[in-house]
């Protein structure tokens, strides 16, 4: 199948999850209409997209950079700013992208040209400065980037909630505004997913792998190892920037908290090693699963708590507290990364193999 | 034509010590030049030198007329110098085939398509399909490179060399390490690659009954310095070899 660039997912149980996974988040808007399921299946979209994105780097080249957040909030405040100087037009959503893609793919081919000659390490001190600076620097010129309040600001009419397509008929939901934001969340970042599937599995990807496994060996064989890692840089920069463009349509906002702190760049990182480097896939399924532990577990321990407490049973309902969830979190991606140290998917693949060959 | 390959008062140091020392030395099409000293003598870092994983600190590397000791590694194997490298170089958890098709990519200049599968590119598969068969490696496409016995790793690493399709083929030491069996597939290899009159082919290697089957001539490095260069029984016999390589008083025969 060319739609996957003959990347298949390779394990009946993965190809079911993904199913799974694509089907709930395409019917999101009908069965779970609630506002915290739409934000939670937003998140999911364009976490998948982002942590794909950074995939590119971590999985296929080897390289560690910190400056992921940086691209994402490139792209939120380049929209952001745009829809709140210019007003509320499909232009100014166009003028974002138009300034926020090409500046994130800039700053990538400079960190890039400058640092990917040597070194991992320093790649990785690098973005680390730079997105720090970037985040004091988004902070600080508040006559542009709103400071620590960040931006609010109003989307183009069709976009608004308040904008109502079709009034409550369909299954009981209206499709509004909202709904077609949604919906350009989840193709935008399925367009992108799929586009960065086709680049690791085209022969410039291939090279990527191989810089990976043997830098000095892909030099030794003619490829100029410093462009490719650079385009690699530039390109995901600019898919995590339009993340961050789709980040910020949902949420009619942007700031520092929600595209620049380090916390998001620890999340990328964590469900990356949970999806499993490497495969792309592992972004999807990665994201799901944090995010719905991230939102879900804490009510779910609430009820188990609750549940132990009725029940009489000592310690428990203190261990599963709705405060300790960060406790249970830590412990479930320290049993995931001890069990599953190449990924969720690279477990699969691990388990579907033998059955393939026999 | 005349592609010549030459080292003028090639010369690296490394903080004080010389590793090679002012070696100048000519290498024409369609001779094999084999290039033996003891362990330590530099041989290694000379070929590191030709083919620019190491910067001269004097002296030049001229190619076909053109001077290549400015150039990085991936521009002079562009400009034709194909090495396979003493300690088993290769992409550990890709495939044999993997590792071949990718070498083949890099010499058609599939070097920054990213919007086609690679699988389209029927062409290099094929052709790394070829060269593994030529290796005799053909049964082992589909596993990683690491999986390989050493003597399988080392016909990989030649392997690779020839899908670059090199007019200059850099040996350091192809054989070693293989069991004997496997030594006479890469022999023959090379007694292939002699046969076209085109290509200069640089051999580091031990074993002296190699060398004197394949060589035309040979150099003998020393403590970083040329001091040998001539006609293999030549050399072989003269005296600096048996006292500086073969380790022999002179006067003694060479087994």
């Amino acid at each position: 199948m060319m739609i996957l660039s003959g990347d298949r997912p390779r394990s009946r149980i993965l190809s079911v999850l993904l199913l799974v996974i694509v089907v709930a988040l395409a019917v999101t808007p009908f069965v779970f209409p609630g506002a915290k399921a739409m934000n939670v299946a937003t998140k999911i979209c364009i976490f998948a997209a982002l942590v794909a994105s950074y995939d590119l780097l971590l999985g296929y080249t080897g390289t560690v950079s910190f400056a992921h957040t940086m691209f994402f909030g490139i792209g939120s405040y380049a929209v952001a700013i745009a829809l709140y100087a210019i007003g509320p037009s499909w232009g100014a959503v166009a003028a974002g992208l138009a300034i926020g893609l090409p500046l994130a793919a800039l700053l990538a081919l400079g960190i890039g040209l400058f640092s990917l000659r040597v070194e991992a390490i320093f790649f990785a001190m690098i973005t680390l400065a730079v997105a720090s600076a970037f985040l004091v620097l988004a902070s600080q010129l508040s006559w542009l980037t709103g400071g620590e309040d960040g931006r609010s600001f109003t989307l183009p009419e069709l976009l608004r909630p308040g904008t109502v397509f079709i009034p409550k008929n369909v299954l009981g939901t209206a499709i509004t505004g909202r709904t077609l934001t949604y919906y350009i969340v989840l193709v935008g970042s399925a367009a992108m997913i799929l586009g960065l599937l086709r680049v690791v599995n085209s022969p410039f990807g291939r090279v990527l792998q191989a810089i990976r496994e043997n830098r000095f060996r892909a030099e030794a064989l003619g490829f100029r190892t410093v462009f490719h890692l650079t385009y690699a840089n530039c390109l995901a920069a600019v898919v995590a920037a339009s993340a961050g463009a789709l980040n910020a349509l949902w949420l009619r906002y942007t700031g520092p908290d929600t595209t620049l702190s380090f916390a998001i760049m620890l999340d990328i990182l964590l469900m990356v090693v949970i999806g499993g480097m490497g495969t792309i896939y592992g972004a999807v399924v990665g994201a799901a699963v944090f995010i719905l532990a991230e939102n879900y577990l804490q009510s779910l321990m609430g009820a188990a708590s609750t549940a132990a407490a009725d029940a009489g049973l000592p310690l428990l309902p203190g261990l599963l507290h709705p405060d300790r969830w960060l406790l249970w979190l830590g412990l479930l991606f320290i049993a995931s990364v001890y069990f599953f140290p190449t990924g969720i998917v690279g477990r699969l693949r691990e388990m579907a193999r033998p059955q393939a060959e026999g | 034509m005349t592609s010549t390959l030459e080292t003028s008062n090639l010369t690296i140091r490394f903080g004080g010590h010389v590793a090679v020392n002012k070696v100048s030395c000519t290498f024409r099409p369609g001779e094999l030049t084999a290039i033996v000293g003891p362990n330590g003598a530099g041989k290694t870092t000379y070929f590191n030198l030709i083919s620019g994983q190491l910067r001269a600190s004097e002296g030049r590397v001229l190619f076909d007329g053109t001077d290549l000791t400015k150039q990085s590694a991936p521009q002079r194997t562009r400009a034709g110098l194909g090495r396979a490298f003493q300690l088993t170089n290769l992409f550990p958890n890709l495939s044999v085939a993997e590792n071949v098709r990718l070498a083949v990519q890099a010499h058609r200049g599939v070097h920054y398509d990213m919007l086609r599968p690679w699988m389209v590119r029927r062409d290099l598969i094929e052709r790394a399909d070829a060269i593994l068969d030529s290796v005799a490696l053909s049964s082992r496409r589909d596993v990683a490179a690491t999986a390989l016995s050493h003597g399988d790793q080392r016909k990989l690493e030649v392997a690779l060399m020839m899908a670059l399709e090199p007019k200059v083929f850099m040996f350091d030491e192809p054989t070693a390490g293989m069991s004997v069996d496997e030594v006479p597939v890469v022999l023959d290899l090379i007694s292939k690659l002699k046969q076209d009159s085109s290509k200069i082919i640089l051999l580091v290697e031990h074993k002296m009954d190699v060398v004197r089957s394949l060589a035309d001539r040979i150099i003998v490095l020393h403590n970083g310095q040329l001091v040998a260069d001539g006609k293999p029984e030549e050399v072989i016999a003269s005296p600096i070899v048996q006292e500086a390589y073969l380790g022999i008083a002179p006067g003694r025969s060479a087994a």
